[in-house]
Formats: structure tokens, sequence, C-alpha cells
């Protein structure tokens, strides 16, 4: 079935080394780019799988937009559109900050 | 059965079914309306309550059966609504028919996102056939991409619909009626996440894909209307012109109508001869459903405004700015479209908390949701804020119609979500998984009239449909209960009334009938509210639905005065108990009846939808029960309160 082999999917790691330390989605600050290197799977991977289906694909440079008038939610903009996540779920993206 | 339900069967008969499949945004549903026209009806998934849009296309080849399925941006579902997209195409889920071939509408702007998508319904190995949108908004940012090309790349037709070009939509048609000539990929794309970026990848290279610039317009828009202050502000005055417009544009309509169908009214009276006949027609049939459709204007006009927000990629925004408001009513920013449905009408409302993924929040959303301001509420507001300010009231530059208005709508949000906070803390401890909440900024577009014209069309179509089923045959019934039994001229003498003065008698009749032993027997609940047995019959009757009160209080009105009703109502007084021979509709009387109807439950057809939702008749009984109490409480505080005012 089309539904269970997509729920047997797995977000592997980017293996690119990348320079500077990773830090996680929510701390880049507005303006920054960022190289996705990992989906964690904290609140089950039913997450990293959607979020992988949002566009947040290890390897994918994500910027950071702007942030909502109470600083939460974000909007990113990855793969050619933007997308506000809540920051609770930018936490499970690792991403490598561009210089 | 209506014309459309046989012209949808014979389609089905032929056997041609497609689905149409597409991200929310992806013009999917421009493209269903472009292809169906007004020829769309709408349903439910058997055993499910989630919307089924079905519609008629003609193309070279016959009618085959369009099917817009709820936008997606996966097949892997995290949601009921979800799981159904995903069973309707995998023919390994057994669960429906699959359709013949599978139209997959793909914003040209987001294909690096959207191929994803697209990989996933090919995994079912149905006919496929690409619809690529917006590519004049992709040529506009700078983007590129061949179209040959990327068809060859992916081995299925791709056809590029600009919304409102007719010549794209016959290349289209043309290709619908047979999906089984459609070309099929030689392989079939991978699945696993890596190699799905890889092969994303790849299919745009060989299609020349350039990616387009940000849309300039849209970052400086945005840059206003998401602006922590500016973006604040806009918001709250957006909502506030809104429900202005709603008010002052439609009034001359309305008047319009009110003539139209007084002087038909006339009309009967002075041509129908036999006296209970005359009544019941004019008072009946066209006072019913005059009484109703004279809020048509402010529903289409709704309607119109809502889906040019949502059109523009206004509403979005709105949610983007309200999601962090949302979190604290114990909600996530999704349930703001929720609640905001319910603005139009709580049915909708609450069939919208199926894309809420926990079970609490669905439950919280629900027992929130009906306080929104519907559009049914709309015509008692009106009612009863005329009686309550003149039209011509102002306080500064605003009209106080307005503003009470305005009041009312913002106190049904703020109870709405006190309500959904209250229910969420309730059901705190049996919470599902944590889902992600995410939400798309597309482009501001301008949307296209038919797309509009269409929403508003729909919305016109269901709200006289149930004026047809539900409205009029109360207003029947309760013309019936107000008018029987019937009294004999020999029995109006022996009570001392002058069988000659047509008010005296139809006095004499409503004071005795079936609906004023009703009235009265419900009188001691409402007493402390003021209101009377004749307010007590319109919210009786308003159970089957909120606007009867209207057409109730109307008729009433109208066996005391035919010739102007609504001077008939502000004239009224009370007929018994302490405050006999004061007027009824004082100022303190209707706040308690609006805040009255901001909180009760007065509508059987929400009732259904909660018990089709929740599963049981567990939550729509603790809605009407807690809703009820509120709704008396809050009404006896309007009462006073404005009592102490004036």
């Amino acid at each position: 079935m089309v539904s269970t082999r997509l729920g047997q999917r797995v977000i592997e790691a980017y293996d690119v080394t990348e320079p500077g330390s990773p830090i996680n989605l929510s701390e880049l600050a507005p303006g920054r780019i960022g190289t996705v290197l990992s989906v964690r799977d904290d609140s089950g991977s039913t997450t990293s799988r959607r979020l992988f289906d949002l566009g947040f694909a290890p390897g994918a440079a994500v910027k950071v937009v702007r942030r909502a008038p109470l600083a939460d939610p974000v909007i990113f903009r990855v793969a050619g559109y933007e997308v506000a996540l809540r920051r609770v779920h930018a936490r499970l993206i690792d991403v490598a900050p561009a210089p | 059965m209506t014309r459309r339900d046989r012209v949808g069967d014979a389609a089905a008969q032929a056997g041609v079914r497609l689905a149409l499949v597409g991200s929310p945004n992806s013009g999917k549903t421009t493209l269903f309306n472009a292809l169906t026209g007004l020829r769309a009806k709408t349903g439910n998934y058997p055993g499910v309550t989630v919307a089924r849009y079905e519609g008629v296309a003609s193309t070279s080849a016959g009618s085959v059966l369009v099917e817009d399925l709820p936008g997606t941006y996966s097949l892997d579902p995290i949601s009921l609504d979800e799981q159904i997209v995903t069973d309707l195409l995998d023919p390994d889920a057994g669960v429906h028919d699959v359709p013949a071939g599978v139209l997959v509408t793909l914003d040209a702007t987001t294909l690096s996102r959207s191929l994803g998508l697209l990989a996933q319904v090919l995994q079912t190995e149905l006919p496929v056939c690409v619809v690529l949108t917006f590519t004049d908004e992709l040529t506009r940012r700078q983007g590129v991409i061949d179209l040959p090309a990327l068809g060859r790349a992916l081995g299925v037709p791709v056809v590029s619909v600009t919304s409102g070009q007719t010549r794209d939509l016959t290349a289209l048609r043309d290709l619908l009626g047979d999906p089984s000539r459609w070309p099929i990929p030689a392989v079939l794309p991978p699945t696993s996440p890596a190699e799905v970026s890889g092969w994303i990848t790849s299919v745009l290279s060989s299609a020349g894909y350039e990616i387009p610039q940000i849309d300039a317009r849209t970052a400086r828009v945005d840059a206003v209307l998401l602006h922590p202050v500016w973006g604040t502000l806009i918001f709250l005055v957006t909502m506030f012109a809104f429900f202005q417009m709603i008010f002052t544009v439609a009034a001359p309509l309305q008047d319009g109508i009110e003539q139209f169908f007084g002087y038909l009214g006339s009309l009967v009276e002075t041509y129908v001869t036999i006296g209970w006949l005359s009544s019941f027609l004019s008072g009946a049939l066209l006072g019913g459903v005059g009484g109703v459709l004279v809020f048509l204007p402010q529903i289409a006009l709704l309607f119109l405004l809502i889906s040019m927000l949502e059109g523009v990629g206004y509403l979005a925004r709105a949610a983007f700015l309200m999601d962090r408001v949302m979190s604290k009513a114990g909600l996530e920013g999704r349930a703001f479209v929720a609640l905001l449905s319910s603005v139009a009408c709580a049915v909708p409302g609450i069939m919208a908390t199926r894309t809420l993924p926990s079970a609490r929040d669905r439950i919280a959303t629900m027992m929130g949701a009906p306080l929104m301001t519907c559009s049914a509420r709309l015509p008692v507001y009106v009612l009863l804020i005329g009686l309550l300010v003149p039209s011509d009231s102002r306080i500064g530059p605003m009209g106080l119609q307005g503003l009470i208005m305005f009041a009312l709508y913002l106190l049904g949000a703020v109870s709405a979500m006190l309500a959904a906070w209250a229910f969420s803390r309730i059901g705190r401890g049996r919470s599902g998984p944590l889902l992600p909440f995410y939400m798309e900024m597309p482009p501001y577009r301008i949307p296209s009239v038919r797309s509009v014209g269409v929403s508003v069309w729909s919305a016109c179509l269901t709200f006289l449909r149930k004026v047809g089923k539900i409205i009029l045959v109360t207003t029947v019934v309760l013309w019936l209960l107000l008018n029987l039994p019937a009294r004999s001229a020999v029995e109006l003498t022996s009570a001392g009334v002058d069988a000659n003065d047509s008010i005296a008698v139809s006095t004499y009749v409503i004071d005795h009938s079936y609906a004023a032993s009703a009235g009265r027997f419900v009188e001691p609940v409402f007493e402390p509210l003021g209101f009377d047995w004749r307010i007590n019959i319109g919210i009786l009757a308003s159970l089957s639905a909120r606007e009867v009160f209207v057409a109730t209080l109307g008729q009433v009105a109208a066996a005391q005065d035919p010739a102007d009703p609504s001077t008939a109502l502000r004239n009224m007084t009370v007929e018994d108990g302490p405050r006999a021979g004061e007027p009824l509709f004082t100022p303190p009387v209707l706040a308690a009846l609006l805040v009255f109807f901001l909180y009760a439950l007065q509508c059987m057809s929400t009732v259904g939808a909660l018990r089709r939702e929740s599963g049981s008749w567990r939550w729509p009984l603790i809605a009407f029960g807690y809703m009820f109490v509120v709704a008396w409480v809050m009404a006896f505080a309007a009462r006073l309160a404005v009592g102490a005012l004036v």
C-alpha cells in the first residue's frame, strides 16, 4: 500500500560536511540562510516525514523570512515558497548556518 | 432528484471518473470551477464528513465526472482528511473505487516542493496527467520551464493551464476523455527521501527549470501587512471594515427586496378574496420567503469578501498573525480557519475541525465554533439592532448600528475562544500525538472572477435550499400554530370580539392559538429576561434555524398591523404580568435578546453536525446544555446592565 510505504520512510541526515557548527532552525535569525542537515524524530517520525514533504529536505537551503509579531510562528523560504512553522517544530530541524 | 444529480449519475455510469489532486493554493479549485462550472455538487464521503466536491466536465469524448479531493501536501496521511485522499487513490486500500485517472495540479513557481507530491501520486500507478498552473507568474518572476521536456522527464502528459485561458482548457479537455491513453512513466519515481530529492533535482534539470525570483511585490506587501505594528493594525481595520461594509452596502438592496415582497403581498390581498387563503399566502408564504430572501445581499457580500480575501492570500496572513493568540486558547492556528468558517455557518466550521490532528483540539474547537457569529444570526441581529437604535445614530464617524454589530461579532469570537480554552483544559491528558503546524504563505494573487463568483453563488444556493427545506416549512407550520384552532364568528361574538374588526379578530386568534399555549408554557423560564410569550414563540421556532426568529416575529407583528409590521413590533406592549401595558421591546429586553442569540445553540443543523463529527450524542448535548445556561445567565446580566444604563 502506498500509505504504508510512505509511512516507513526514514529521513536520512545530509552527509556532506558543512562549515560552521550546526544549530536548530528556530535559533536562526531572520534574514539568515542555512542548509538543512537533518530532521529529528523527537515527536514521532510523522512530523519529520511531513516536514520533509513540505520541502525541509536534508541538503535544502532555508531562509528565515520573518517572525510573527509575537515571535511565533516563523515564516521560512524553502523549495521556492514560503511556509510558516511554529518554533517548537522548527527546533526539530538542524541547519548549518551559511557564513 | 435534481437535474444536476442525474447529470452526475450519467457520467458515473459512463465510467470515466477523474480525481483532482493538489496542494492548497495550487489553483486546484480554480481549475475545478473552470472545468465543471456551476454543475458541481457537494456531498460527503460515506461514513465520514469530509466534504466531497464532484462536477461534470465536458470533453471531446463526452462527459467525465471530476472529483475535487481535499488539498494536501502529501499522501503520507497525518489526519483523517488526508487518509481519505490516500485511500481514494490507492488501489490496494480497497476502500473506494479508484478513479480512472488523476489530475495533479502543480504550481509552476513551487515545483521543487510539489514534485514530491507528484512522485507519491505516481506511486499509485494510476494514469496521471499533470496540470501546470501559474506558468504566467513563473515567467513574470524570471523563472523558466520547458514543458515538453518536463513531460518527457516525468513520462506523463503535462498541460499548462493559466487561469482564464480557454485555449489551455481546450487542450486539457481533449486529454480528459480517455485516461487509459495517457502515457505511463517507464520507471516509477523512488520512495526513499534521499532518492526523491535526487529525482526532483534531475527532473527539474532535464526540464531546464530555473527557480523564479522571489516575488518582489509580495515581499513589499508582506513587509507592511505582517509588520508587528502596522500589520496588526491593518488586520483589525480590515476585519472592522469587513462588517461595516456588510451592513452599509447591502442595505439598499435589502430595502428593494422588502418593498418587492410588500408589493406582492398587497397584490395577493387585492386579488385573493378568500380571507384565510389570502392571509396564508401573503403572511405565511410570501412573508416567510421574503423575510429570508431579504438577507441574501448580506450573505452574498460576506462570501464575496471572504473568498476575495482568501484568493488574494490575505487569509493565510491573518491566520499567521492570529496563531499565537489561538495557541493561548489551547488551539493551533489551523483552528482559526474552522472558527472563521463558522462566521459563515457553524456547520462547515465544525466539519473543518477534521483538519485538526488531535481529538482534543477537535472537540475544543467544536465546542467553541457555534459561538462565532454565523450568517443565520445576522438577520436576527439586524432586526433587533434596528429596533434598538435608529439607523442614523452615530458615534463620531461610525454608525452606531455597525458598531453594535462589530461588538457582537467580537464578543462571539472571544466567547468561542474562551469556550475552546475551557474545553481544551478539560480534555487535557487524553491528547493525541504532537503533529506539526504549518501554513503556506502564497504570493499575493488576484483571484479569478469565476472562482469568487462560484463561491458566492454556492453560498447563496445553500442558504436558499435551507430556506426551502427548513425555514419555509417552519414558517408555514408556525402560521398554522398561530392561526389554529380556527374561530367561528359565533365563538368570536360570544367572546365579545367584533367579527368585522380584522385586527381584533387576529389578535384574539393568536392569543388563543396553539403557539400561544406553548409560548405561555415556557414563560416562567424566560420571564426574568423580560421575554413574553410572543418572543418565546420566536425562540422555540428558531431552534430549526435562527433566522426563523425574524419570520416568526414578523408574522406575530403582521397579525397586529399587516400594513406596517416593523412599526407594529416597535409598538408592541407586554400583555400580562407586572409589566403589562409597557413597551415590550425596551432597550434592556433587546440587549438580553441579542445576548441570548449570541450564546444559545438555537440551531438543530449545528447539533446534527456535532453529533456526526464527535461520533455520539454526548458532545452535542453538552454543547446545547452549556450554551443555554450561559445564554440565560448572560442575557439576564445584559438586561440588568442596560437597564442600569438607560
